[in-house]
């Protein structure tokens, strides 16, 4: 042999079994190549994984094949049949798996845009390792940094590291994380809480699920560092019910992480929701947690200081606590080199919509839009050009064609008059009526609003009425004034983000395709009442 | 079992309202035992933060939350039966009557949105739909997929009217 692992190591088969390859039918593909290759005593000649997102969703069911040996080059097949699974165990059982070309499935190097672009640090192990194995997290490094931290460091030097590297909130509102976390630790008392916000409720947005179900183990970790670093013994992560793998994940690494005494002192609990979109909001989500409504409350006095049964609470969202582990083993100014100097570090986004490419993608902060819209993502399908590029969900707005050179981080996209949000980016081709997704929108936040303040109960109600009779072609001047006006108002005097933000998409429409609204009213003289 | 079970209130020494007033849910209590959420109700210790958590059980047992349940529940928790009522509604994914023969779910988030959900709506408002429990949700997190719909638990991708008819017609009825 010429070396260590130049023939030992079998080629493989990575299969996605998040949930949106799932949905595809991956699970029947993966059993019918498991049952094909035994049938045919060649198991032993391809590893067959189970992994976590590949990447590009939205055409899956995703196959990863590595050459295995000393060859380098993975290749991502995407819309993987069985009769291409059959073709797979023909080549192999021909020894001629290197020219495998697939029938059906589309063929994606790892030059193609959507892989080089990338730069994968919280996403490092999602695709690489086995989700519900812990051994194989072990293997990709999971809970050194812990154990470190733990055994070498002072809280206050974890704290120091965090605040260091420049890491800002990625639920949305950027809020810088070291700072929060010093804030929970300068509380007095023993009794303190770390909550895990991953109720990603916006439409559009899967980033955390692909996180959680693909590598829940960096979540646990970068949750059990930051109760050392605050001083706390107790973890919550709140998960939406929508997320069943996700949480079929969570539960088996919590046990398999306790079971062996990983994370230290520290015992994390789950909690699963009910549907509620308003349970992201952070106090709303911590009267979720306590068995209530989950309506929220006016802000101060903040969690930090008033949380979980009033104790001092941490709340950070999924990825925030994904990029701890990476900040810690490379060293804060690593990260804070990645990114720009006021957004370091990458950012996970889920890319849907009128695009080629759907899925779940990481790029440095500071990517221009274009980059991963039209590059990345291939821009829409057919050829039509694209109209806009909506981020931030039903709390954020669009970014129009003529502006796709912005890059992307919390302050460029303010700008805009969006927001960064938690990483949802729908792209809108062309044939998109603004004001019909701006009633989208309006009518998702009036379903959705709690009802506790009346700007927010009684606003969204009247400014969804008001955008479909604008659809409806029923709308005058007066009435765009006054739904420009009141948008104005919703946003200023309601009591939580869902209110406040609730406008958003509609101000933003406004902002930057006025004339579809104008379109649509009704000469002066023949207005109906 | 080596490690201890933490339940966060023996952690945070939470008060719970045991020692309060007498549920008004005693009074209203059924004969039915509910005998399936006693492991979980122990788990939980009979904490009334852990609601939301039996509600979920109890549906995936039930299918449903009837009214002797949630009884049920107010008088283990000891709470008034207004706010275990009160929780319950306020949740979309909670339901207070038994299911149908099959289940529906349009997603209508912003990509399935984009991608003509309402066009999936408009059949199964039709004639497509009857004999189904329609409802929708607001985006299930596989946009890749979009527009899709949630069959008894099945996720049916890419749908448009003409293959959601098929598909529907394949349902046994």
């Amino acid at each position: 042999m010429s070396g260590p692992g130049a023939t030992a190591v079998p080629a493989q088969a990575r299969l996605c079994s998040a949930a949106g390859c799932r949905a595809c039918g991956s699970e029947a593909i993966r059993s019918h190549l498991e049952t094909s290759l035994a049938e045919r005593g060649l198991a032993g000649r391809l590893r067959l994984r189970r992994v976590g997102c590949l990447g590009p969703c939205g055409a899956g069911p995703l196959l990863a094949l590595d050459p295995g040996g000393a060859r380098q080059g993975s290749v991502i097949f995407g819309g993987v049949t069985r009769a291409d699974a059959d073709s797979l165990v023909e080549a192999l059982a021909a020894v001629r798996l290197d020219s495998w070309e697939p029938q059906a499935a589309q063929r994606f190097d790892q030059l193609h845009p959507f892989f080089r672009l990338q730069r994968r640090i919280v996403l490092e192990n999602c695709g690489r390792i086995d989700p519900e194995s812990i051994d194989e997290a072990i293997a990709a490094g999971a809970y050194v940094q812990l154990k470190r931290a733990v055994a070498s460091s002072s809280p206050e030097a974890v704290i120091e590291r965090i605040r260091r590297s420049g890491l800002r909130g990625r639920g949305g509102a950027g809020y810088p994380t070291g700072l929060k976390w010093q804030s929970v630790a300068g509380r007095p008392g023993p009794e303190k809480v770390v909550v895990c916000n991953a109720d990603e409720g916006d439409p559009g947005a899967f980033m955390d699920r692909t996180v959680l179900e693909g590598d829940p183990h960096r979540v646990l970790e970068g949750m059990a560092i930051a109760a050392y670093a605050v001083g706390a013994r107790l973890g919550f992560i709140y998960i939406r019910a929508e997320y069943e793998l996700a949480i079929a994940h969570l539960r088996r690494a919590i046990e398999q992480a306790s079971g062996r005494d990983l994370l230290g002192d520290v015992a994390i609990e789950l909690r699963v929701g009910a549907g509620a979109y308003v349970c992201g909001e952070e106090t709303a989500l911590l009267h979720s947690i306590e068995g209530g409504r989950g309506t929220p409350r006016p802000r101060p006095p903040y969690p930090a200081e008033h949380g979980l049964w009033g104790r001092p609470t941490l709340i950070n969202n999924v990825e925030t606590f994904a990029n701890v582990v990476p900040i810690l083993r490379e060293g804060a100014d690593w990260f804070a080199a990645i990114g720009t100097p006021t957004s370091a570090g990458t950012k996970v986004f889920s890319l849907t919509g009128h695009v080629r490419l759907a899925g779940v993608l990481e790029v440095p902060m500071g990517t221009p839009l274009a980059t991963v819209v039209e590059q990345m993502g291939g821009g829409a399908p057919g050829g039509v050009p694209i109209k806009a590029v909506q981020t931030g969900g039903p709390s954020g707005g669009c970014v129009p064609a003529k502006h796709l050179d912005t890059p992307v981080d919390y302050e460029s996209l303010k700008e805009l008059g969006t927001i960064m949000g938690s990483g949802g980016m729908v792209v809108l081709d062309a044939t998109t009526d603004m004001v019909d997704l701006a009633a989208f929108f309006m009518g998702f936040c009036r379903e959705e609003s709690c009802g506790k303040c009346v700007p927010c109960r009684a606003g969204t109600v009247q400014l969804h009425d008001l955008l479909r009779k604008h659809l409806e072609r029923r709308a005058t001047a007066a009435d765009l004034e006054q739904l420009e006006s009141l948008c104005h108002m919703v946003a200023d005097t309601s009591l939580c983000g869902l209110g406040q933000s609730a406008p958003r998409p509609v101000l933003s429409a406004l902002r930057h395709f006025r004339g579809d609204f104008l379109a649509l009213l009704q000469p002066k003289a023949s207005a109906v009442p | 079992m080596k490690r201890q079970r933490f339940t966060p209130l023996d952690l945070l020494k939470v008060k719970e309202p045991r020692d309060q007033a007498v549920s008004d849910a005693e009074t209203e209590a059924s004969t039915e035992t509910f005998a399936e959420l006693e492991p979980c109700l122990r788990d939980r210790n009979g904490q009334a933060s852990a609601l939301i958590e039996l509600l979920n059980r109890a549906q995936e047992l039930y299918g449903h939350l009837s009214k002797p349940l949630l009884a049920h529940l107010a008088s283990e928790l000891v709470l008034p039966l207004s706010s275990v009522y009160g929780t319950a509604s306020f949740y979309h994914l909670f339901r207070f009557q038994a299911p149908a023969a099959h289940q529906l779910v349009v997603c209508t988030g912003t990509a399935c949105h984009v991608k003509g959900a309402d066009r999936l709506l408009a059949v199964l408002e039709g004639d497509g739909g009857a004999g189904l429990e329609l409802s929708r949700v607001r985006c299930l997190g596989t946009c890749g997929g979009a527009p899709l719909v949630v069959v008894d638990g099945v996720v049916w991708t890419h749908q448009n009217a003409a293959s959601l008819q098929q598909g529907l017609g394949g349902l046994p009825r």
